[in-house]
């Protein structure tokens, strides 16, 4: 991509003088924002590593503003000094990460599976279900997207109070593939699109069944356009507060929750929140940068033509 | 017949003739055993609930289990009876049978309570109350505010929108380590806004030592309140969720440029076009069907905006900043108005449900006309 025939620059510049000025206009924009994306989240790793008088003197730069302390992983549980001893705070954190683990790889991998199967289905076939044809269908579940959670939010406690699964995490999980459904299909719908159906056809006559073009045939090919949408649902499914927030209380609390709950009596203890939010958003930093391509491909399927 | 299955077209005309009739009596059989099993549990749970018969269960669980068993004997019923076809439908009902339960039915009962007065930590339990809680909600103030200021929220967007296009055309241009850079504009999405909006909210924009406030105070504001008065601290939740969102409609925009051919661009240069006119002549024109799209899904999330302001500002200062959803939070988690809370929930439905229905097919005439 870096890489461009030189006529083309060529007919870009107009003068030196102009191609130095834009020069430094692009790098300096980009430099700009690249620091509003990252300042935050450096903010917030430093502080987790801060005591009361650097937060509040705010002192940014480590060894030369202030001396780094384990001050906030320490309260975590999670230092290295205090790893080895039992922590009930690191035992809750980790109850919590485990919930948020659970609910958001579950729903996702149950939302994929539906889902894919969904799309694939609505591509291939034509379906009437009394008077539904496919673009109603299609409709129906791409529509879900516009469902406010808040809508469904209060509806839910009293139901799932009746089913008792409030507080759990199954309850969870189901409401949160209804969540990313509509996206997962959005995505499949046009990753099947893309393969030709030749090859089902070729699948057929060679006697597969249906299930076993789309398992053996289908499904390899599509995996890329599979794993974007697993994590563009993981992402969606991990950072998700307002359904945990209502829904659970003790039992299957989500990492988001907790996150949000550390105001305490004594007012708010800085390095252990900023040890806390560095915990919850480090996963997901590691996933997105490792797997960015997959992300980019999930957010961009079905809108450039 | 040999003449017949030789040709191309030879697949069973009716794949339903070729069912033996046993097959589709068992297959109708089952799904007549599975209905009235799921059937059956619904009635006796109702009659143990309402305490007309001491045969149940004390919670509605087994009626969920009924429907999934039912959800299955569907299933094979489809297949049983209808051959092929039925395996194709086999590859919907899941999604279908799922989406149906989870959205359907909550939705009608959402209806339901919202007539209802129905607070938890009352004794009285549920009452019908009719239209009390509609009328409660057109003389409610602070909906009306919440509503005012999803208005303003959903207009931030546009701002939002030249800021990604800029962005998105940052990264198209010439430049070196441009993986960097992308991953670097796209990790505020992947990010949890509740951490997020916490550290950035409440340290960042700290009134007393926020790198922020410091900065601010630098720029000559003597005074940086970023949450005390109601303007500001709309603009600083925007400000909060933009810096979430705004790689969304960048990655999108980004994929539209690179889609665009070089060839065009090229040709409006050799036609003595500068930079200025070959964007708003060429590229801004070609780019509407994305920016389009990208707009119109911004704007469904934003209409969701909640959690954010319920982590930094719970509405304040006196619910200026409340989006409609973290409004009816409160009224939840405050106040336990389950009953009045869903009439203003459903109340948004309806208005959220007419809004995007016109933004679509506005949007659709707009970008008709350019194609």
């Amino acid at each position: 991509m870096s890489v461009q025939t030189t006529d083309y620059t060529v007919s870009e510049i107009r003068s030196p003088a102009a191609f130095v000025a834009s020069r430094v206009f692009i790098y300096g924009a980009l430099i700009f924002w690249a620091f509003v994306c990252l300042f935050p989240i450096y903010w917030t790793i430093t502080t987790s590593f801060k005591s009361a008088v650097d937060v509040t003197q705010g002192h940014l730069i480590p060894f030369v503003d202030f001396t780094p302390d384990w001050k906030g992983w320490r309260s975590l549980g999670l230092s290295p000094d205090s790893i080895s001893q039992t922590s009930t705070v690191r035992d809750e954190f980790l109850k919590r990460f485990m919930n948020s683990v659970i609910t958001s790889v579950g729903a996702s991998s149950l939302a994929i599976i539906i889902g894919s199967l969904a799309a694939y289905g609505l591509v291939r076939y034509r379906y009437k279900f009394a008077w539904f044809k496919n673009e109603d269908i299609s409709f129906f579940f791409l529509s879900q997207l516009i469902l406010p959670p808040v809508v469904l939010a209060l509806p839910f406690l009293v139901l799932y109070r009746e089913v008792a699964l409030l507080d759990t995490r199954i309850g969870l999980v189901l409401l949160y593939t209804l969540m990313v459904l509509p996206i997962v299909i959005w995505i499949m719908r046009d990753q099947f699109n893309s393969i030709p159906v030749e090859l089902e056809e070729a699948a057929l006559v060679d006697g597969l069944s249906i299930w076993g073009a789309f398992f053996r045939i289908v499904m390899p090919i599509a995996l890329p356009g599979m794993v974007a949408a697993f994590i563009l649902a993981m992402v969606l499914c991990w950072n998700e507060y307002f359904f945990a927030a209502l829904l659970t209380s003790t039992d299957a609390k989500t990492i988001p929750v907790m996150v949000a709950s550390q105001t305490g009596s004594q007012g708010i203890n800085w390095w252990s929140m900023a040890a806390l939010a560095t915990a919850a958003i480090a996963p997901l930093a590691i996933i997105g940068i490792a797997l960015e391509r997959y992300l980019i491909m999930g957010m961009t399927a079905g809108s450039v033509k | 017949m040999a003449e017949q299955t030789s040709t191309v077209n030879a697949w069973p005309a009716d794949p339903a003739d070729l069912i033996p009739a046993g097959r589709k009596r068992l297959g109708w059989g089952v799904l007549a055993i599975a209905t009235l099993g799921l059937l059956a549990i619904i009635v006796v749970q109702i009659l143990y609930k309402t305490e007309m018969s001491t045969v149940g269960f004390d919670t509605w669980r087994p009626v969920v289990y009924a429907y999934v068993l039912w959800g299955v004997a569907l299933g094979a019923w489809q297949v049983l009876t209808r051959g092929e076809d039925g395996q194709r439908a086999l590859f919907l009902l899941p999604a279908l049978l799922f989406t149906i339960a989870m959205v359907i039915f909550p939705t009608l009962f959402g209806f339901y309570i919202a007539l209802t007065d129905w607070n938890l930590s009352s004794f009285s339990g549920r009452r019908f109350n009719g239209l009390d809680n509609f009328w409660q909600m057109l003389a409610d103030p602070y909906y009306r505010n919440a509503l005012f200021n999803m208005v303003l929220y959903v207009l931030a967007v546009l701002v939002e929108y030249v800021i990604a296009f800029g962005l998105a055309l940052l990264l198209n241009a010439q430049i070196r380590a441009r993986k960097f850079f992308r991953v670097v504009f796209l990790l505020p999405l992947m990010l949890s806004p509740v951490a997020v909006s916490w550290m950035i909210g409440k340290s960042l924009m700290e009134y007393r030592f926020g790198p922020a406030a410091t900065l601010a105070r630098h720029l000559g504001w003597n005074n940086p309140a970023f949450f005390s008065d109601p303007i500001t601290a709309r603009i600083s939740i925007m400000v909060l969720d933009a810096w979430t969102f705004i790689p969304f409609m960048m990655i999108m925009l980004l994929a539209g440029l690179q889609a665009m051919s070089r060839e065009v661009i090229e040709a409006a240069r050799v036609d003595g076009a500068n930079a200025w006119q070959s964007f708003w002549q060429v590229t801004f024109p070609l780019m509407l069907p994305v920016s389009v799209t990208a707009l119109i899904l911004r704007v469904i999330f934003k209409l969701k905006l909640a959690d954010i302001i319920i982590t930094v500002t719970s509405g304040g200062p006196g619910g200026a900043t409340d989006s409609v959803s973290s409004f009816i939070y409160r009224e939840y988690r405050d106040r336990s108005n389950v009953g009045y809370g869903t009439m203003l929930a459903m109340a948004y439905l309806v208005i959220i449900v007419v809004f995007v229905t016109w933004l679509l097919k506005f949007a659709s005439r707009f970008v008709r006309n350019v194609n």
